[in-house]
């Protein structure tokens, strides 16, 4: 017999091994769900995936009474809408701080203290602010979403300009270089795939911030229905909404690991 | 065109470099052996800008050797030399593109196709003219390093500085390299300082060997005293009719200590 550490799946059993919990996971739903509706035909903990169906199918294909909207999509749209625009502002502020504090030790000088006490500040305590400075419109929730996340893509951005070799650096000054050339040509196109990491990685923050904004004060939005339908316990619309999110989610990940690979083909080497 | 007077290099109270005094015509090839840390790639800085002297001088055509890198003094690392998000031509297109005073380093039109046309004679004179739209990544150690020379030599320096350059390729491939720097410097007529560990290389390249070594030492304070020049041997073609100094022996013990 092997040893345990030296035993490794074949790739069929690993995708086996793989959805085994998703499956027990969802057995375990349906049977706890199906004793407790026999139990009590009005049940709203554990609604049976054909109640969740129902409800989606409303949410997602009939217009609301009220307002004529198809929820389910206005929702996703302005979700998106807001994260995606809080995410690139954060993107791009810190990529550019990132690249000049990394680059030029005269601004990291004057920079980096600040930075480093701006991402300790917990943001969320700032929501408040936010609103009574911004107003409660959407500017207030993508703030949120951009100041959450610029100092975490700002420092790590400014740490893998700092890990670039200084031979490269060298180099291009033996070249010819001057300063403006260096970071536009030499670090930026280095810096790009790791942009696109560091936003994936800080997706999960957007999202916390994006659903917590929109709990607070929002007319739409995912994180607005799912905060507004738990005043009738409506189960049946918060958990495939929580599962569209995880998915969204997901997806954005996915696309911008494709982006990366397809942009970068000299990043993924290493 | 360079001359070290009277040249110090101290870390804090550690001595590296000692009364360095030593001239090198244009056109020469030193080599520069010794054992590691007796500073012959502390006086490659020192050549390159990117360390200061601490006393005495060191001088570019009787001016002191400015204090950052320029396109005046070329160089070539043993790794990390090219850019390895930019294809071999790439490499040694940015060249021309970085040579233009503007923020972008990007070529346009006519420029671009003079920059074209001298990287793609340049790539097919070190011999990569089949690996022009691969990356970095994909060639061997010695490619890399034909790309590095090529990238360096595009940017027409008069001073070439190769730290340790085929230190991690294999004998044969470093033998090809060797007949190619050779040669890449009569056509250029540069003028080279190589750092190499290799005593062989040393006498086989260039036309001056110079062997760095600590002539004081003293067991109580070992960082007091520096390295210095102690051997500075015409080599190669204007060596003197082959005669195997006694010297040779215990300079092999010395640097290979």
């Amino acid at each position: 017999m092997k040893r345990m550490i030296n035993l490794s799946p074949t790739p069929a059993m690993k995708w086996l091994l793989g959805l085994l919990p998703f499956v027990l996971i969802i057995v375990l739903y349906v049977v706890a769900s199906d004793a407790r509706l026999a139990e009590n035909p009005s049940d709203k903990l554990l609604p049976s995936f054909s109640s969740m169906t129902e409800a989606m199918n409303r949410m997602a294909f009939e217009p609301s009474k009220r307002s004529g909207d198809y929820l389910f999509w206005t929702d996703t749209l302005s979700s998106l809408k807001r994260l995606s625009i809080g995410v690139g502002i954060a993107a791009i502020a810190g990529l550019i701080i990132g690249i000049a504090t990394g680059a030029l030790p005269i601004l990291n000088a004057s920079l980096s203290p600040l930075l480093t006490v701006i991402s300790l500040i917990p943001c969320l305590a700032l929501l408040p602010v936010l609103f009574i400075v911004l107003g409660l419109g959407e500017v207030s929730k993508i703030a949120l979403i951009t100041i959450g996340i610029t100092p975490f893509i700002a420092r790590d951005i400014q740490r893998r300009t700092r890990e670039i070799p200084v031979e490269q650096l060298i180099k291009a000054q033996t070249l010819g270089a001057n300063t403006a050339q260096i970071i536009s040509r030499v670090l930026l196109p280095q810096l790009m795939p790791k942009l696109i990491n560091s936003v994936r990685l800080s997706l999960g923050t957007g999202w916390l911030f994006l659903i917590a904004a929109e709990a607070i004060a929002s007319t739409d939005g995912l994180g607005y229905r799912i905060f507004l339908v738990r005043r009738y316990l409506s189960m049946e619309v918060i958990l495939p909404y929580v599962a569209w999110i995880t998915l969204l989610a997901f997806l954005f990940d996915l696309l911008l690991r494709k982006l990366g690979t397809r942009l970068f083909p000299w990043e993924s080497a290493e | 065109m360079i001359t070290a007077r009277n040249l110090w290099k101290n870390y804090g109270d550690q001595t590296v470099l000692e009364r360095i005094n030593v001239t090198v015509d244009e056109g020469e090839f030193v080599t520069l052996v010794g054992t590691s840390g007796c500073g012959k790639t502390t006086f490659l800085k020192l050549l390159l800008g990117i360390e200061s002297l601490s006393k005495g001088s060191l001088e570019l055509d009787g001016r002191a050797i400015p204090d950052e890198p320029g396109p005046d003094r070329g160089i070539v690392f043993q790794q990390y030399s090219v850019f390895p998000h930019m294809t071999v031509l790439g490499n040694v297109m940015a060249v021309a593109g970085l040579q233009q005073r503007n923020l972008s380093g990007l070529l346009r039109g006519q420029r671009k196709q003079d920059a074209l046309q001298a990287s793609t004679a340049l790539l097919e004179r070190v011999g990569l003219q089949d690996t022009l739209t691969r990356y970095p990544h994909e060639l061997s150690g010695g490619m890399r390093q034909r790309l590095a020379i090529a990238q360096a030599l595009m940017a027409r320096p008069r001073i070439l500085l190769l730290d340790e350059p085929f230190g991690a390729l294999d004998p044969g491939i470093r033998a090809d390299m060797h007949e190619l720097v050779l040669e890449l410097w009569r056509e250029n007529n540069l003028t080279i300082f190589m750092v190499t560990h290799d005593l062989k290389e040393g006498f086989h390249l260039g036309t001056r060997l110079w062997v760095f070594d600590k002539p004081r030492i003293d067991p109580q304070a070992p960082g007091a005293y520096g390295a210095t020049i102690t051997y500075d041997l015409p080599v190669g073609e204007r060596a003197p009719a082959r005669q195997e100094t006694p010297s040779m022996a215990s300079m092999l013990a010395t640097t290979q200590a």
